[in-house]
């Protein structure tokens, strides 16, 4: 089961092979990680689940090049980072990954456009075509009139998708998420959720989302599960949940932004969100039967 | 974006910033003041020798400072040194500590400055009352309208004692102190010599204007040739002779040096210890950036920005407090100078401070491992 083959037709943007990752040594030494394949491919949103200590976010961290393996290769869109320098890899991280965090990790003296634009700053984006694009990523993610709003003055589900578009905003093609919806409420966690979902169809992301929140499952094109270091299973999941939450997700999304909603209104009452929600709804149900 | 961020990290905790830039600030002020007093102390040294119009000084051998001309000299070396080929005229010059009378009682030192202004070699400076013929009538001496008070006269028209002789205030200077707080008391050759009662053919000093275009090193070879065991002396390594021995032989200078030393260190430590405590509390945020992928240089740019605004910062209040000092001690016993070199020195001294007081943070960031990103 752990020999995990990337579907047919898309070229794989992360592979990852037998990776191995032992924390600690002598008698205290624990293996996190007992010799996992991934392959992630764009358009896909992947769920990794699996209970606390299972080894989930010590892979995630590896397949984020923030964290060596023991053993195994890894290779981000096409380039194996073994024997890479850590300058190596940040630059690897920063051309080809976004990371978002279960504590957001916003920066508190920044506000919402600042914290995107730093990361493309570090990106090497600057001067105006920076502030457009973060503008755009915290539009896409519904945040269009928080754009000078302090992570103190956001909430839990609107930090987080600050976060997103953060991740989002210098269009890696891999993004990396670490428990998004754990310390958010239902409709808050639906609605990163469906944000993530859509930013990987219509953005042809692979989004790698380690969880063990249930909810999480309907929005997924893959699950896979890990115990104890290892693959156990890798399903592709028919979307009831998706579905079933859609509306509740869709509202989220549309809620905090009154600009844009005033914009929606101007343009004839079109949300984006809504059709693509029922369009991805749509499409998972006939990919996946 | 990384100049937003590293405001935004400082001005974030005010408290932290209060004490970073009080510490830089404590640290300019102390600085400033210790070098003013150098380069004030300096000047007061050096001003008569600044002043002077010759080439060379023909001074007895071993003579440590303007004020201290050892051996009298006498005009054995003056005839020798005019006789030189390329000299052109050879001044001389009486320097000497006496003993200054008050008008109602009491005594002070004085340092005698006997010289002929029409001799081309030293003459009063900064005259603000009073004129070199004013001095040159009868018991006539030009002294500093800062020492007033010191030598118990009142201005022009006062009469005191030297040694021997009366002697009357009929010019004043302004701003000529002097650093062994024995004030200069300016008058003719002449006269000096009377009034210690030393025979009217010898002198401190001699000297020595060369002719336009003669090879002043040659001239000087030769002039040391035929006054030895005489010294001849540039007027640089006249001034730096006369600075050694108040400055260091003293041990003053050492003490000013000293303290703006200690003033840099105590900067440093301070600044190194708030920039350190304010990366530790931001190290998430640096790992974050870490993660993100930013490379080690960005976030040492974060830092250094840090640095570099607390420096300014604490550069633009420390000089402001030292201008008001500079300020208020002018005409005191204080020479403190501030001038546009050590402002742009003090300046560069900041900047440096506060990269130097960045190692242990940039130290501290080096060492983050961006997994803790996951572990928060």
């Amino acid at each position: 089961m752990n020999q995990m083959s990337p579907p047919t037709g898309r070229k794989p943007v992360l592979q990852a092979r037998r990776i191995v990752k032992e924390l600690g040594h002598g008698p205290g030494m624990v293996v996190a990680v007992k010799g996992v394949d991934i392959t992630l491919v764009p358009g896909e949103l992947t769920l990794l689940m699996g209970p606390s200590g299972s080894g989930k976010t010590t892979l995630l961290s590896i397949l984020g090049c923030i964290l060596a393996p023991t053993s195994g290769t890894l290779s981000i869109a096409g380039t194996p980072t073994e024997g890479l320098s850590a300058e190596a890899l940040a630059t690897l991280r920063r051309q080809h990954i976004g990371y978002i965090f279960q504590s957001y990790n916003l920066f508190p003296t920044l506000n919402a456009l600042e914290n995107v634009r730093i990361a493309l700053d570090v990106a090497g984006m600057a001067g105006p075509k920076a502030i457009e694009r973060a503008e755009q990523a915290l539009r896409d993610v519904g945040l269009g009139a928080k754009l000078k709003s302090y992570p103190a003055n956001l909430s839990g589900g609107e930090k987080q998708r600050v976060a997103v578009a953060r991740a989002i905003a210098s269009a890696p093609s891999i993004v990396l998420a670490d428990e998004p919806t754990a310390a958010l409420d239902s409709v808050n966690g639906h609605g990163v959720m469906k944000l993530l979902s859509d930013i990987a169809r219509t953005q042809n992301r692979s989004i790698l989302v380690v969880t063990h929140d249930p909810r999480t499952l309907g929005y997924a094109d893959r699950v896979i599960k890990i115990e104890d270091g290892l693959i156990v299973s890798e399903e592709r999941p028919v979307h009831k949940a998706a579905k079933a939450d859609a509306s509740k997700a869709e509202s989220v999304l549309s809620a905090p932004s009154t600009n844009e909603q005033a914009n929606k209104s101007k343009s004839g009452g079109k949300g984006r969100g809504k059709s693509r929600s029922e369009r991805r709804a749509r499409t998972n149900g006939q990919r996946i039967q | 974006m990384i100049l937003t961020l590293a405001f935004r990290n400082l001005f974030h905790d005010r408290i932290r910033l209060a004490v970073t830039l009080i510490g830089i600030l404590f640290s300019i002020v102390l600085v400033a003041v210790q070098l003013g007093l150098y380069l004030g102390s300096s000047r007061e040294i050096t001003a008569n020798i600044e002043n002077a119009k010759g080439d060379l000084w023909i001074t007895a051998f071993g003579a440590k400072s303007f004020e201290d001309g050892g051996m009298l000299l006498t005009q054995k070396e003056r005839q020798a040194a005019l006789s030189t080929p390329g000299v052109k005229s050879v001044a001389p010059v009486f320097s000497m500590f006496a003993e200054w009378r008050k008008p109602n009682g009491g005594s002070s030192r004085v340092v005698l400055v006997g010289a002929d202004a029409e001799d081309n070699g030293i003459a009063p400076f900064n005259l603000v009352e009073g004129t070199w013929d004013d001095i040159k009538a009868p018991e006539g001496i030009a002294v500093d309208k800062s020492y007033l008070s010191d030598l118990g006269i009142s201005g022009v028209g006062s009469t005191a004692q030297i040694a021997n002789g009366r002697v009357r205030v009929r010019a004043l200077t302004n701003d000529v102190r002097s650093f062994t707080q024995s004030p200069y008391v300016y008058l003719p050759i002449n006269r000096a010599r009377a009034l210690l009662d030393v025979p009217s053919n010898v002198s401190t000093f001699h000297l020595v204007t060369l002719e336009p275009g003669a090879d002043a090193e040659s001239v000087r070879a030769e002039i040391a040739k035929r006054v030895a065991p005489a010294e001849v002396l540039t007027k640089q390594e006249f001034l730096n002779r006369s600075l050694k021995q108040w400055l260091f032989n003293t041990g003053a200078g050492a003490a000013l040096i000293g303290g703006a030393l200690l003033g840099t260190l105590v900067g440093t430590v301070i600044v190194a210890q708030t920039l350190y405590s304010s990366t530790k509390d931001h190290i998430n945020e640096f790992a974050t950036l870490r993660a993100l992928g930013s490379s080690s240089s960005y976030i040492y740019k974060v830092i250094l920005a840090q640095a570099g605004m607390s420096a300014l910062l604490g550069y633009a209040l420390g000089m402001a407090i030292a201008l008001l000092i500079v300020y208020s001690a002018q005409g005191s016993a204080l020479p403190i100078m501030m001038t546009p070199e050590l402002a742009a020195g003090l300046l560069a001294l900041t900047l440096f401070m506060c990269a130097i007081s960045a190692v242990s943070a940039i130290f501290k960031v080096t060492n983050i491992d961006p997994a803790t990103v996951f572990t928060r």
